[in-house]
């Protein structure tokens, strides 16, 4: 287990994802309302780049012929087959027991805490200025 | 489903396959891509007219798709215009990171089989083949395409096949699944047998506007309905063939059922066996059981490949289908899309998954 | 023909159409005024979809000398051992474009129904055959007929005007789940259009062969629009609809369902799940190869274990092994599909038919 810095904050708007590569791995962060959450990206169906799908909001209904809408911003639909992942547990909507998207923790780090160490910097030199994104992996 | 997370690494997954594509969608950045291979009075018609076929709404599917231009939302090309309107991006994006050593083009719009018109129907379908040679086959060899054709006049089309064998570029005839009748009567037989004499199986892929809804039951309400419908339609195709005598009557004809799965074959045929044992009577021109002609002539690609909760279910239909009739295809750049890495979950030998993967359909298609 | 045991149900038993003379004293005034005076006493309307003289349409044995009811009790009924059998005759009547007729002779079907099959043989339960060409008069022939407890479902066509599912039909279902009525579909067509989505077939054998694809057709519509949703209590029964096909039905509606489902967020299960639940399939005819091991196959490829009901299809000849209930059947599911899943399906069969009859007086 080693902790890579992979985004500021900043960079990483509400609603947005950026792709990152940690260890070989692509990995989407997501910016859910200021909450940060990373994501294997790949679809645990057929392998499709999740971070190219829509973020979407929860669609429910209590009766056919009505819609309720919830929780926007929060699922993510793959961009080949739709299939609707819950951003912050990776988990598939309709199969969340069995087909989830895997997780990775992330955490919010001062620029001053992280020019002590040990952390990998990815791609960019940290300031102790900014917060920065971590992920443990 | 049980469906866990990917854990294979982007690089331990390429692609090893040298693979054959079944399905690969060519898309027009506009309209106006056909005009230079279209004379000038259907350039002119299509300009001020437009295409006149037998649904609602014009310009678009009568059922609203569920994602932009019906594609994968990783499929449109960085350069501009529509998911598979880009050579080179087709290139890096799908054939070069798929390994994929033969593609079979479908084209899908504007078609000249929806067409009521039979003059611009086969002005469309004309300019489509020359579009598909010109543009495709050409720069890129590992494309192969499929002859458009104005099937509802028949002597159109078979001319239309004649030029297209002379000029080149293609691997089959296509033929839609949903024409103004059922595609085994006898008003189509003379492209069937255009088809043989030139050595084309017929591609049959999912589609076509011909005026009557998409089920037995009705029109459907929703695009998931839809959607599936074009299973049960694919059925009707292969006993509209089976009885109606076309493959007794032209024994080396071949036929390609494209985008509406495979699952479903083994119980047709038990179905029409039956059915056959009782009522064999009334046709005549049908001597031997549906599933043998089913098991000589009938071809499936792959895509959207079913998935039973169990795969081992679908091993066991592979089985009973016979593995040397299923052929591997993606459906790029569509929404519904087919990976050659992911999309079998089933276990296959590998011979059968030589076969499925190419072997089948390097030799139906007579591909190097 | 045998059974594995004494005192099964058969789910699907067909009786021949009455004569429209024979309808005649079920008509009010008006209608049968109409039907002597426009020579239509004359004319049977015989369903297309329900030719009695296709080869498929009567068994060797089922030609008996004496009357109809004498030739199902000692072929059907007596050698079967049956405990019931659920009738139904499909009348022409629902093939009509002239709404006031189709519903004047559905209540005339049904009446004659109960008077000449129903009052005659104790072991007999019958089907309300809805003039679904109206909706409102659908609902009017439900609550007519719906106090006689031996009516145990509601019977329409794989093939009508619409697709089942939508909600243009709801307020008949919901009659019919107010009295504790199944749904049944049963194969045929109304050929209000082309019966395959290729357009119209040539030959019979096809129309047969494509049946299959329209109960495909008529579960999709009734999952997609919420159908099993919005009617909690509704179970539907497929009549004569084969049960092979089912299996790539459920693998193809259970993915599909996973990215569209946003579309129609009433579907809150898998597809699969719910037709399990819900719907209920005749046994024959069993379009399944000779080899039992494949059958037992697709059986478990189904998950038919609660789905399956035992059906004869009498008089109707789909199959020429001997037994109605073919090899490769588990004897469990021989059981629960002859005993079991009917009395599951049908609220109205827990009656004694002694009070059955009772109720409909």
């Amino acid at each position: 287990m080693s902790r890579h810095i992979v985004a500021t904050v900043d960079e990483i708007a509400p609603g947005s994802s950026k792709l990152v590569t940690v260890k070989g791995r692509e990995i989407a962060v997501f910016n859910v309302k200021g909450e940060f959450f990373a994501l294997f990206n790949r679809c645990p169906h057929e392998g499709a780049p999740l971070c190219k799908g829509q973020v979407v909001s929860l669609v429910e209904s209590d009766e056919p012929g009505t819609y309720r809408m919830s929780r926007q911003g929060e699922l993510l639909r793959c961009p080949w087959h739709g299939w609707e992942f819950d951003i912050r547990t990776g988990q598939s909507y309709c199969d969340p027991a069995n087909t989830w998207v895997r997780k990775f923790a992330v955490a919010v780090e001062p620029g001053e805490r992280l020019a002590k160490g040990p952390y990998v910097a990815e791609t960019f030199p940290v300031s102790v200025e900014q917060d920065y994104l971590v992920i443990e992996m | 489903m049980s469906t866990n997370t990917l854990e294979r690494s982007a690089v331990a997954a390429k692609p090893k396959l040298s693979l054959v594509d079944c399905d690969i969608h060519p898309n027009l950045k506009s309209e106006a891509e056909l005009f230079p291979f279209m004379e000038r009075r259907w350039v002119e018609h299509a300009q001020q007219f437009g295409p006149n076929n037998h649904q609602g709404l014009a310009y678009t599917l009568q059922h609203p798709r569920f994602q932009p231009a019906v594609s994968r939302a990783d499929a449109w090309p960085p350069g501009g215009g529509p998911p598979g309107s880009d050579l080179d991006f087709l290139r890096s994006h799908h054939l070069d990171a798929h390994g994929i050593a033969h593609g079979l083009l479908m084209l899908l719009r504007p078609t000249g089989c929806d067409e009521r018109n039979l003059d611009f129907a086969a002005a469309l379908c004309a300019a489509a083949n020359d579009w598909q040679r010109e543009c495709w086959v050409k720069p890129e060899p590992r494309l192969h395409g499929g002859i458009m054709i104005p099937q509802e006049d028949p002597a159109a089309a078979v001319k239309e096949i004649e030029r297209c064998a002379r000029t080149g570029g293609f691997a089959q005839v296509n033929f839609p699944p949903r024409a103004l009748e059922p595609p085994g009567r006898r008003r189509y037989w003379s492209i069937y047998e255009a088809a043989v004499h030139h050595g084309f199986p017929v591609g049959l892929h999912v589609g076509g506007v011909p005026g009557h809804p998409t089920t037995g039951a009705g029109m459907p309400t929703y695009y998931l309905q839809e959607h599936h419908s074009n299973m049960p339609g694919m059925q009707a195709v292969v006993s509209s063939f089976v009885f109606e005598g076309v493959f007794e009557r032209l024994p080396e004809l071949r036929i390609v059922l494209i985008e509406g799965g495979f699952a479903w074959s083994p119980a047709l045929c038990w179905r029409m066996d039956r059915a056959w044992r009782l009522m064999r009577a009334e046709v005549p021109q049908v001597p031997r059981p549906p599933s043998e002609y089913v098991r000589d002539h009938v071809y499936y690609t792959t895509q959207p490949i079913e998935e039973p909760d169990d795969p081992a279910h679908l091993g066991e239909i592979i089985d009973w289908i016979g593995h040397e009739r299923i052929m591997f295809s993606t459906d790029y750049p569509h929404w519904d899309f087919d990976d050659p890495r992911y999309a079998f979950r089933t276990k296959l030998t590998e011979a059968q998954r030589a076969a499925i993967f190419g072997g089948n359909a390097r030799a139906l298609y007579r591909l190097p | 023909m045998r059974l594995p045991l004494a005192g099964g149900i058969d789910c699907d038993v067909h009786i021949a159409p009455p004569s429209m003379r024979a309808l005649l004293p079920h008509l009010d005034a008006y209608w049968r005024e109409q039907m002597v005076n426009r020579g239509l006493d004359r004319v049977d309307f015989t369903l297309a979809s329900a030719r009695p003289r296709l080869p498929i349409a009567a068994r060797p044995d089922s030609r008996g000398n004496g009357g109809e009811l004498d030739t199902l009790r000692a072929r059907l009924l007596d050698p079967l051992q049956l405990r019931t059998a659920i009738c139904h005759a499909l009348h022409g009547a629902i093939a009509l474009h002239t709404e006031d007729m189709a519903a004047a002779l559905c209540r005339a079907v049904n009446d004659w129904v109960a008077a000449e099959w129903l009052d005659r043989e104790p072991r007999l339960r019958g089907s309300i055959l809805l003039p679904l060409q109206n909706v409102e008069l659908a609902v009017a022939e439900i609550e007519r007929r719906a106090a006689d407890q031996r009516f145990v479902q509601v019977l329409a066509l794989a093939m009508v005007d619409q697709p089942l599912g939508r909600r243009h039909y709801w307020p008949v279902w919901a009659a019919a789940e107010r009295h504790g009525l199944p749904l049944a579909i049963h194969a045929g067509s109304l050929f209000r259009h082309a019966p395959s989505a290729t357009g119209w077939p040539s030959f019979h054998v096809e129309d047969h062969v494509l049946q299959a694809q329209a109960f495909d057709a008529q579960l999709a519509s009734l999952i997609a629009e919420g159908a099993f949703q919005k009617f909690a209590a509704l179970k539907v029964v497929l009549l004569e609809s084969g049960l092979t096909w089912l299996p790539t039905f459920i693998w193809r509606m259970n993915k599909i369902w996973r990215g569209l489902r946003a579309e129609v967020p009433w579907v809150k299960q898998p597809p699969g799940d719910i037709i399990r639940d819900r719907v209920r399939v005749t046994l024959q005819p069993v379009d399944a190869p000779d080899d039992p091991q494949v059958l037992a196959r697709t059986l478990d490829h189904i998950g038919a274990e609660r789905m399956l009901l035992f059906s004869s299809d009498w008089p109707h000849w789909h199959d020429d092994r001997p037994d109605p209930i073919p090899d490769g059947v588990p004897d469990a599911l021989a059981r629960r599909m002859l005993l079991d899943n009917p009395a599951e399906t049908y609220p109205r069969l827990s009656l004694p038919a002694a009070r059955a009859t009772e109720a409909a007086r």
